[in-house]
């Protein structure tokens, strides 16, 4: 029986490298799927694009296919991404223009758009979703509007050749179901094997989360190799039977309890999923350690479509000041919580108008407010990693490594921030003045 | 004993909207989470955290509970002044809610 092999080579725009290409090179895999679009990202791609009309594709696209092109052109494997973000024909040259420096030819690169709406829907009278209030109120402050696409397009795309697909907004899932349609020859309105391959898509679509990454918890949820943690692997079956793994010898692990984890994982009601293709109904779904790092999951089921499309609108909504200081030693509490007074007698004092604002002592209260937080010493910890670089691009690496612990680390990980910055430090030497040697060299070109 | 022995739970997040899944280890004990993790407790936990309902969705198959809790993420993830955007530390909080062996 044929079988299908996806990868899942991102789980957000930042996401780690190489286990896409350790996927790409032992995974045994046909299809490259990356999902690298939040909510707000299209937005600020959206902006980036007015500044410049080459740009507007995700940032990390370039380093992202100069890593995966080589293996997976060799291999034949095929790449679907929504890296495309505002600007997926931008993305698509730009990943021709890597391509072609990589000495690779034959390559047909498809970049999917049409999820940008803001020019249909600016003008209609439509009520937000999240808030009840009329369009119309944000209007002139609109930044971006794009609709989930379907499987639609990314299948046209497969069937036109495409080794490559970039596409823009599209449903999470919709990456990883529209080669298995386009493979399987599945009919779009088989709407419980349409929900079948939405609980495969959405088991994946945050790579490392399903194979151990958002999960250890020494003691009680421990994972091995989770420094190494390999993102997963689906293969499936013409009937939509799927089983979920790993490279063999990559960290982490494929367990009843990741799986069910993220099966979950920014879920409402298990029984009404509501994507562009089907609704999807998690509360059949089974599941089955067959074997070491496989898991063998069934019954998603579906309705039909809606026909309805969800549009995520970006828009300039306020802005946002931070200060962070820290307090230490005896009294460190009372001297923190003397601080935040001060602050907040200052900021009346000299008449700075905030719509809300929020005075946290980190490591005490700041994640969930007093009530819960009584009563633990301390309630919060702060990781900190700090090192000292050659360069600014090692520099930014640290940093890296500490927000990647989001959809790879342990479980319930938040707000991380990260920086990095130029250290100019003062010393002095003595030397005789016969090294002074001084001369005046010009270059014309 | 606490939540922490019987079950494991991941926050998920979708605007001003975050679920807590509630997975119990051994499904033999999901009956006992279904008894005493009720959205009425869970809504009490959140108290003065989460603004907005609690709704519980239960999935007896694989023998977890799905908790979505409005108004939880101070406007959303896109513009909440919250130090922690996604409330993905609500998980862990959870796990510390006092559970009787007793039915």
């Amino acid at each position: 029986m044929k079988k299908i092999r996806l990868g899942s080579g991102a789980g957000y725009s930042g996401d780690r490298i190489e286990p896409a290409v350790e996927l790409a090179e032992k995974g045994d895999i046909q299809y490259l799927c990356f999902e690298c679009l939040a909510e707000r990202t299209i937005a600020i791609a959206q902006q980036a694009k007015m500044k410049d009309p080459a740009q507007g594709y995700d940032a990390l696209l370039a380093a992202r296919m100069q890593a995966v092109l080589p293996v997976c052109h060799k291999k034949g494997i095929k790449i679907i991404t929504n890296m495309g973000a505002a600007n997926p024909q931008a993305g698509a040259a730009k990943i021709k223009q890597i391509a072609e420096k990589l000495n690779i030819r034959g390559l047909k690169i498809a970049a999917v758009s049409g999820d940008d709406v803001l020019a249909a829907i600016r003008d209609q009278e439509l009520t937000i979703e999240e808030t009840g209030a009329k369009l119309s109120t944000i209007k002139d402050k609109l930044v971006s509007a794009n609709a989930y696409l379907g499987v639609a397009p990314i299948i046209e795309a497969l069937q036109a050749g495409a080794d490559i697909v970039i596409t823009g907004r599209v449903a999470d899932p919709a990456l990883f179901i529209a080669p298995l349609v386009y493979e399987f020859g599945w009919s779009l309105e088989d709407w419980n094997l349409m929900g079948q391959a939405t609980v495969i898509g959405h088991l994946l679509e945050c790579a490392g989360q399903v194979t151990g990454g958002y999960f250890s918890d020494p003691g009680f949820k421990d994972v091995p190799g989770v420094g190494q943690l390999g993102f997963p692997i689906a293969e499936v079956g013409a009937d939509g039977s799927v089983v979920i793994t790993k490279v063999e010898s990559a960290g982490g692990m494929v367990t009843l309890a990741t799986c069910k984890e993220q099966l979950l994982y920014e879920i409402h009601n298990p029984k009404t999923y509501f994507t562009p293709d089907v609704v999807a109904d998690f509360t059949g779904v089974k599941m089955e350690q067959i074997a070491k790092d496989q898991v063998s999951v069934s019954g998603g089921a579906g309705a039909a479509k809606t026909g309805l499309l969800k549009v995520s609108l970006g828009y300039v909504d306020s802005y946002i000041g931070e200060g962070q200081i820290s307090y230490a030693g005896p009294g460190a509490v009372n001297r923190g919580r003397l601080a935040l007074d001060i602050v907040k007698q200052r900021l009346e004092f000299m008449g700075v108008k905030m719509q809300e604002s929020r005075y946290d002592l980190m490591g005490v209260d700041s994640l969930h407010g007093e009530k819960l937080s009584a009563g633990h010493d301390p309630y919060e910890v702060r990781v900190r990693v700090t090192g000292r670089t050659e360069t600014m691009a090692e520099a930014v690496r640290i940093g890296n490594e500490v927000e990647t612990l989001y959809t790879n680390g342990p479980a319930g990980g938040g707000g991380a921030w990260k920086s990095a910055r130029e250290v100019v430090a003062m010393v002095s030497v003595i030397v005789p003045d016969s090294v002074v040697n001084y001369s005046v060299q010009y270059e014309v070109i | 004993m606490k939540l922490r022995e019987l079950a494991h739970s991941r926050t998920g997040d979708k605007g001003n909207t975050s679920n807590i899944s509630v997975i119990a280890y051994d499904p033999a004990n999901y009956e006992l989470l279904e008894k005493q993790v009720t959205a009425a407790r869970v809504k009490q936990f959140f108290d003065g955290v989460v603004l907005g309902d609690v709704v519980r969705y239960e999935l007896p198959n694989i023998g977890a509970l799905n908790f979505v809790m409005f108004q939880a993420l101070g406007g959303g993830v896109t513009r909440t002044l919250a130090l922690d955007i996604h409330g993905k530390s609500f998980s862990s909080a959870l796990m510390e809610m006092e559970i009787s062996e007793n039915l």
